[in-house]
């Protein structure tokens, strides 16, 4: 491990690197074998990797569709909006990176680098400049706010608010000119993958902290419904609650009601995520010493104001590292919508390999979305890990 | 001191007894959820009427009419509805059992080898994990399908291993024990072995307890298992089973077993992708032995071995199986995902049948209650091997 690594630098030798790699690679002698083998063996599949995708891999199949794998058959002239809701989310995240992060420039230099790179590189300048518009807005903010913690409450509202105002800019307002109305079924790719784990994370909170709250009620019956849901929709498959819900759904409207298909799928999803969200919240509220509670009805607080104001907010602070450990299950999740036939970004995926011109080309097109996934569940896991070391938990 | 004057205890009025509120509030509750549920069942049972369905567990008698493409026990499309199901789900049980195993292996020899003190294998190892748990099965699970299995060559072409194993897009051919009239008799030795290894184990453990002295258990349990087996297999009339290897015929291969792509697709993504989690598990259970008890092993002389097999292991095993047991769940569960690829497991054949009966309601209760079977059954094996495990505290 990193300790046994460390170790290897303290010692004082002339040619570290070569010390480091006796240390590390061929000390007792069977490591010694195992680093050869394991050398060839990865040269060997780098090899053939590297030949595969240098020489024979079409990769034409990626850069063609590359707009469809982005938002899917989201209509061109509404694209503006897609932009506007980028640009609100990277000045919301240059407020936030202000206000939380202190005086550090790095975010900002970091995103003009990305700007610079944008600027040079061939794109369209239909995606050039606003996205070069979306970074500016991220540096401004984050520049004007910087260290300016006061910001730090108004922008959790602002999140929540923007979330709502993002969902109206895309989907229009039926009847209006300038929002003219996009039917859900136009909505694809990386756009709906996002927008869809976003949407039952964040509908599932509520419900979530009702279900932990109840399961850990003193009143029987809210007790036993709690856990008869929980243990439930955590005993069965995903895709069994998507498909139950695609199925029933519309069974439970009065006739003539037609359901539409995204619908239906965030209903799963977040019925789905609720009962894991109230386990991890429930984790939380455990972690509340009893002290807290008797303290709080002690000062004569009743059930609602104690949890108010004084269990939810411990809890929920040390619940956030595994609420956003689910929104990364999630996000992996949406690939199952597949089967109400939803165009994220797999779905987009699997209707490109269907047409005819590109026939045969699926390790391209799977290897590409599989790197897409990977960027954005490995940054998540990242950023993630980080804000767990800063909120300290676990070590206070 | 003053004494406060005795008065007689007065209830409070009712809408202030807690006692008396909390009962009115579950009332409540419950009265909302009965009226929501009736509310949601009355439009059900409407809106299937309306679509001329009835309701029902009738239809499990009929004759299906449609085929399964493979099954653990004979199937045709004669059979009814009911024997569908326990196709499905004999294959999700059989797909879910050797991934699990197979997982557990894959992610123990993972999670030790994070651990190694070889820079390049815990850094290959490291990039495994990372890469896999980070994107969805479900992609996983085409990539395999779509573009390892199906990209195999034909089967005149097939890829041929030693063992010999053909790798086609009709599948994996691998050998297989073909059994012969002898082998209930030896089935029988082999499973009184077991039994018999057990005991033999625990006697040995005992004398181990007693005197102090190594009493080699697992040692000898194996030993005698392996002398029953061989036993039996001598014992038994004529051979048991004889190994037959898939040979190209034709079109196809003939003797051995083959393993169709679909069900090659689905136990390589969730074996790899399980192993990857598990991994993590094995990995933290170890590295969460505090380093007192390593010291403390070393100073009593054990080598390194001896310090794994006595020290780590065992509390490293309380710290790791109740994460394993979800890991378990997790792939049961995601079994499910068959239904993408075609593998006929009882989501897919559920599928079928709801597609050729109209039945949601009783489908989807059938198949909700056998995942939760499946779930409330592995929660139960592996509660009662951490009771095992678990430290008995003095």
């Amino acid at each position: 491990m990193t300790a046994q690594a460390n170790l290897s630098s303290d010692k004082k030798s002339p040619p570290a690197i070569l010390e480091w790699m006796k240390e590390n690679l061929f000390t007792p002698w069977y490591n010694a074998v195992i680093t050869v083998a394991l050398a060839a063996l990865i040269f060997v599949v780098l090899r053939a990797l590297f030949r595969w995708a240098l020489y024979e891999a079409k990769w034409e199949v990626v850069l063609v569709n590359l707009r469809l794998f982005a938002v899917g058959p989201y209509p061109e002239e509404a694209f503006w909006r897609i932009w506007v809701a980028l640009g609100l989310v990277g000045a919301l995240a240059g407020l936030s990176w202000g206000a939380w992060g202190g005086r550090n420039w790095a975010p900002s230099v970091v995103a003009g680098v990305l700007g610079a790179i944008v600027l040079v590189l061939p794109a369209s300048p239909n995606v050039k400049w606003p996205l070069i518009g979306v970074l500016a807005a991220f540096i401004l903010t984050h520049v004007a706010s910087m260290g300016r913690s006061r910001l730090q409450r108004p922008l959790v509202w602002g999140w929540v608010l923007s979330f709502f105002v993002i969902l109206v800019l895309l989907k229009g307002l039926g009847g209006s000119q300038v929002l003219a109305d996009v039917p859900t079924s136009k909505w694809g790719g990386l756009l709906l993958t996002v927008l869809l784990a976003l949407i039952a994370i964040v509908a599932s909170f509520p419900l979530g902290v009702l279900l932990a709250l109840g399961r850990r009620s003193e009143l029987p019956v809210v007790k036993l419904f709690s856990i008869l849901y929980i243990e439930t929709v955590r005993g069965v498959p995903l895709v069994t609650v998507l498909w139950a819900s695609a199925i029933i759904l519309p069974l439970f409207f009065p006739k003539g009601v037609r359901v539409d298909n995204l619908i239906r799928a965030m209903v799963g999803m977040t019925l789905f995520s609720a009962a894991y969200l109230a386990e991890n919240v429930r984790g939380g509220l455990q972690g509340v010493p009893r002290g807290q509670y008797e303290a709080a009805y002690a000062l004569g607080l009743n059930y609602y104001q104690a949890m108010r104001h004084i269990i939810l907010p411990q809890a929920l602070r040390a619940v956030i590292p595994a609420i956003v450990g689910q929104f990364i299950g999630l996000f992996k999740d949406t690939t199952l919508v597949a089967i109400v036939g939803l165009l994220e970004l797999l779905g987009i995926a699997l209707s490109v390999i269907a047409q005819p011109e590109f026939i045969g080309l699926q390790r391209e097109v799977f290897i590409f979305i599989a790197a897409i996934y990977w960027v954005f569940t490995y940054a998540m896991s990242y950023s993630s890990r980080r804000l767990e070391a800063r909120l300290g938990v676990g070590t206070r | 001191m003053a004494t406060l004057p005795v008065t007689e205890h007065t209830r409070p009025p009712f809408w202030r007894d807690e006692r008396v509120l909390t009962v009115i509030a579950q009332i409540i509750f419950l009265v909302v959820v009965v009226l929501v549920f009736t509310y949601l069942y009355n439009n059900v049972q409407e809106g299937l009427r309306a679509r001329g369905l009835t309701g029902g567990y009738g239809f499990l008698q009929q004759r299906a009419g449609f085929d399964i493409g493979e099954s653990l026990i004979p199937y045709t499309s004669d059979d009814s509805y009911g024997r569908a199901f326990v196709v499905g789900i004999l294959n999700t049980l059989k797909v879910s059992l050797v991934g699990i195993l197979f997982a557990t292996l894959l992610g123990l020899l993972s999670g030790i080898a994070r651990l190694s003190p070889n820079w390049l294998l815990r850094t290959l190892v490291s990039a495994y994990i990372e890469i896999i748990r980070n994107t969805p099965l479900l992609v996983q699970l085409f990539f395999w399908y779509m573009a390892v299995m199906l990209k195999f060559p034909r089967v005149r072409q097939a890829v041929q291993l030693p063992g010999p194993v053909y790798l086609s897009n009709r599948g994996i051919a691998i050998p297989w024990l073909q059994p012969q009239a002898g082998f209930p008799v030896w089935v029988g030795f082999v499973v009184a072995g077991v039994v018999v290894g057990l005991v033999v184990a625990k006697w040995r453990a005992r004398y181990e307890e007693r005197t102090g002295q190594s009493g080699y258990p697992i040692v000898a349990a194996l030993g005698t298992w392996v002398v029953f087996v061989l036993v039996g297999w001598l014992i038994a009339p004529g051979t048991p089973a004889s190994v037959t290897r898939p040979e190209l015929v034709g079109l196809n291969f003939q003797g051995g077993t083959r393993m169709t792509p679909e069900f090659a697709a689905l136990f390589t993504g969730l074996v790899v992708y399980t192993g990857a989690f598990i991994a993590e598990i094995v990995r933290g259970g170890i590295l969460a032995v505090s380093k007192g008890q390593r010291e403390a092993a070393k100073a009593l002389g054990l080598n390194d071995v001896q310090m794994m097999r006595y020290i780590i292991l065992p509390q490293a095993l309380r710290i790791i199986i109740p994460p394993l047991t979800s890991q378990y769940l997790n792939l049961t569960k995601n079994s499910s995902l068959a239904v993408f690829i075609g593998y006929p497991d009882l989501f897919f054949v559920a599928g079928t049948v709801l597609n050729q009966t109209g039945k949601s309601l009783e489908v989807i209760s059938l198949v909700m209650a056998s995942y939760l079977t499946f779930s409330l059954f592995t929660s139960l094996f592996m509660n009662w091997y951490n009771q095992k495990v678990k430290l008995v505290e003095r």
